[in-house]
């Protein structure tokens, strides 16, 4: 009897135990994930043997045979493999994730702002507009655009021209005039990075002056004439190397300029304002965590009204500010992949929409998206972590 | 009159109470302090007027006022205004209301969809009101339900089978996002716990799953739903659609809650384990009667946004082709009867998905209020 009790004494035991549970525990879970893993697997390469394809990525340089309507930064035919329709796709993304941070930061401090106000009117206006907007889903926002620009705005011959002459809104998008770069533009390029970097060394300066000292220099008066004058002046010098090239109708399309097209804004001005909502909220919930005792604080030491905000108020609200700005700043990036629905080309919809039904990879072009958007949002948040770890208060 | 305001005139404490000045109180004072308190405030205020003066009366007209409630086609909706587009076309919503509501349900079995929608509301009732009699099994009938509604709607057990492919509509939707909302708070929970537990390979587990889902965005998870999932199942096995969406949909969903009661363990304070484990309590009975009621409580305004978003994302079906209102709604748009009425339907599913978004973010404020115990962590 008892040799037969003695296993199961055992392994009671060894459940009572904390330690020894734990372990047992992890084997178990172990054994099911990597069993789970391994019939998927399995499934996988008898499945792609059935249908006949291999797990490779070589189709990546096979021609894509398609055409890519916006490809605003290197050169893109049908020709070009697989591989490049990934790069443009991937290009397109950022681009929009980035013009799209820069509006909807821009809408979101503003409307943020504008729901602090004092003024009641602004403040219910601006309450409405977020509420409502971030109530919707975002596709139904870019759709709803989309379907303005296209249907609402006058056609090309009937374009609305803005800003005398230089603008243009039509329904097959937004004409802007184009810079042109003469030989010579690359000096005033240099010096107006040379300007910046100036600019960057007065501000240490100036802030290691006002440290020791107290004196406070007109950093930003300063640093303005810095940046308009030094260019202007190389502007000048060079013979003026640049010039605008202006959209003007000929026949029933424009010449010239650049095109901005409908669906870049869509989605650009979708994502930016459907994120700016979630901003406004982020700011206002920032501003107001400022306890009102650091404003009094600073009026009872004579700091003057705007140099309050600047450098009291405005540096605590962005320590409470900046980490869910970063996750708003992902949401967009991961939201424009939206895109695909109204034809935007970035990588969603070039890899993952026609590289794949052109190839029937499915596993690899996913795969390789996924891993982009995942790449992305690691390269946000460790920004973000790095940001945290520099404002963080540093009590003593 | 002058001698009242002499004030040699009263002896020390029997001057009469004044009424304060006119212009600060009533409907001219709050005038004044909130709209035109400084010169920046008037301009502001005036602005504001301006752009409303410019908006409002034009949409109302173009909502009410010039729009058209019922005509057969488009062309008929706008022989009916002053001028083309001068008004809203509610017909066009009117008449597809039960094609959005349904989808292509068959028709002698709709009596089931509306069981089930009078089901989700009793059901939704339950769960969220306080103090009703027997709050017990209103709860137990609330978790049943998403198993009583698949019965209803998909049939089988007696019920004439449906397939799924003719759900649409605000059916889909709610289907899509009531199964997400409902699955993914448990799951969620259980990969919460999972990612602060002190085993290391259950953690990394619950981390990496948990960050993958977070770092894609939900589209490449639907195609992966759409074209990739049928080859991780055993051969000859086949899918259905819906479900392999709803499953996705619910792990997007759950990873996100994770993130959130991750937070709210966290907020607890340590106090509170370190009490649970003096009592002697075990893993599982600290977490049910002390740890998880107080972080789900501190979690729930996340776990709302979380419900909402993943509401709002339901739409997102619609790209890989699935009918839901929104999909349903532009293919109608390519109906030669109702060509080019987008405004129309982007209006009322915009005011559809608003409706129910807001309601559920002032439940949750409301829930919040309620739940405020007045001591934080």
């Amino acid at each position: 009897m008892a040799s037969s009790n003695a296993p199961s004494n055992v392994l009671s035991q060894l459940w009572r135990n904390k330690e020894s549970r734990g372990v047992i525990i992890q084997i178990f879970t172990m054994v099911i994930v990597f069993g789970l893993l391994a019939v998927i697997a399995r499934n996988v390469v008898i499945n792609l043997e059935a249908v006949g394809k291999e797990f490779s990525f070589d189709f990546l340089f096979w021609p894509a045979g398609y055409d890519i309507g916006f490809s605003p930064f290197i050169e893109y035919t049908n020709k070009s493999t697989h591989f490049m329709s990934g790069v443009v796709g991937l290009l397109n993304t950022l681009l929009i994730a980035f013009w799209g941070c820069i509006l909807a930061t821009i809408l979101g401090f503003v409307i943020g702002i504008m729901r602090l106000s004092s003024n009641w009117l602004v403040s219910r206006v601006s309450y409405v507009f977020v509420e409502f907007v971030r109530n919707v889903p975002v596709l139904i926002h870019i759709l709803a655009i989309y379907a303005i620009v296209v249907t609402i705005l006058p056609s090309t011959k009937q374009a609305i021209s803005l800003g005398g002459d230089l603008f243009f809104l039509s329904n097959r998008g937004f004409y802007i005039p184009a810079p042109i770069f003469e030989s010579g533009a690359g000096w005033v390029g240099i010096v107006l990075l040379i300007s910046i970097g100036l600019v960057i060394a007065f501000k240490r300066r100036a802030k290691r002056i006002q440290d020791n000292t107290g004196r406070i220099y007109p950093v930003f008066w300063i640093s303005l004439a810095i940046l308009t004058v030094l260019p202007s002046l190389a502007l000048v010098a060079m013979d003026t190397p640049i010039s605008w090239d202006i959209p003007a109708l000929k026949g029933f399309n424009f010449q010239g300029g650049m095109a901005v097209k409908p669906e870049f804004i869509a989605l650009w001005l979708g994502l930016s304002y459907y994120t700016a909502a979630f901003i406004a909220e982020i700011v206002r919930a920032g501003i107001l965590a400022v306890s009102h005792g650091q404003t009094e604080a600073a009026h009872a030491l004579g700091v003057r009204p705007n140099r309050t905000l600047q450098l009291i108020i405005i540096p605590q609200a962005l320590r409470i500010i900046v980490p869910p700005l970063c996750s708003q700043y992902l949401n967009l990036t991961k939201n424009s992949s939206l895109a695909i629905a109204i034809g935007y080309m970035d990588i969603t919809a070039t890899l993952g929409g026609i590289s794949l039904m052109q190839t029937g990879k499915e596993m690899e072009t996913m795969l390789i998206v996924m891993g982009i958007y995942l790449i992305i949002s690691l390269l946000i948040s460790s920004f973000m972590n790095w940001f945290n770890s520099r404002i963080k208060l540093t009590e003593r | 009159m002058t001698k009242s305001f002499n004030p040699q005139s009263y002896e020390p404490g029997t001057h009469p109470d004044l009424p304060p000045p006119a212009i600060t109180t009533g409907l001219i004072g709050w005038i004044k302090t909130n709209l035109f308190s400084s010169p920046l405030n008037t301009a502001l205020t005036l602005i504001s007027l301006w752009f409303l003066w410019q908006i409002l009366p034009s949409s109302i007209h173009w909502l009410f006022t010039g729009a058209v409630w019922s005509a057969v086609d488009r062309k008929e909706c706008w022989a009916m205004m002053d001028a083309p587009r001068d008004g809203a076309c509610w017909a066009f919503i009117r008449g597809s209301l039960e094609l959005f509501l349904y989808g292509w349900y068959p028709e002698p079995e709709r009596w089931r969809v509306n069981l089930t929608f009078i089901l989700f509301g009793a059901a939704v009732f339950g769960a969220l009101r306080e103090n009703i009699p027997g709050k017990k099994y209103w709860l137990m009938f609330a978790a049943v339900f998403p198993f009583l509604a698949a019965w209803l709607l998909f049939g089988g057990f007696g019920l004439e089978p449906v397939p799924t492919g003719k759900l649409g509509g605000i059916l889909l939707t709610l289907v899509v996002a009531v199964t997400g909302i409902s699955f993914s708070l448990p799951l969620g929970i259980a990969l919460a716990l999972g990612r602060r537990s002190r085993l290391p390979v259950l953690r990394a587990i619950c981390v990496i799953f948990i960050e993958f889902i977070r770092g894609v965005p939900l589209i490449t998870l639907l195609f992966v739903a759409s074209t990739m999932l049928t080859y991780f199942l055993p051969p000859g096995s086949s899918f259905d659609l819906l479900m392999r969406v709803l499953i996705m949909v619910t792990l997007f969903a759950a990873a996100y809650i994770a993130e959130v009661v991750r937070g709210g363990l966290q907020g607890l304070s340590s106090g509170q384990y370190e009490a649970a484990d003096a009592l002697g309590l075990t893993y599982w009975q600290s977490h049910r009667l002390i740890i998880l009621p107080q972080a789900l409580k501190i979690s729930i305004p996340g776990i709302v946004n979380t419900f909402i978003g993943s509401y709002k994302d339901s739409v997102l079906v619609l790209i890989i082709g699935m009918m839901d209102i929104l999909g349903l709604g532009r293919a109608r748009l390519n109906d030669p009867d109702w060509l080019g009425l987008a405004p129309e339907l982007y209006i009322f599913i915009s005011l559809f998905f608003f409706v129910s978004c807001f309601a559920m973010a002032r439940y949750s404020l409301s829930l919040e209020k309620k739940l405020e115990t007045g001591h934080q962590s």
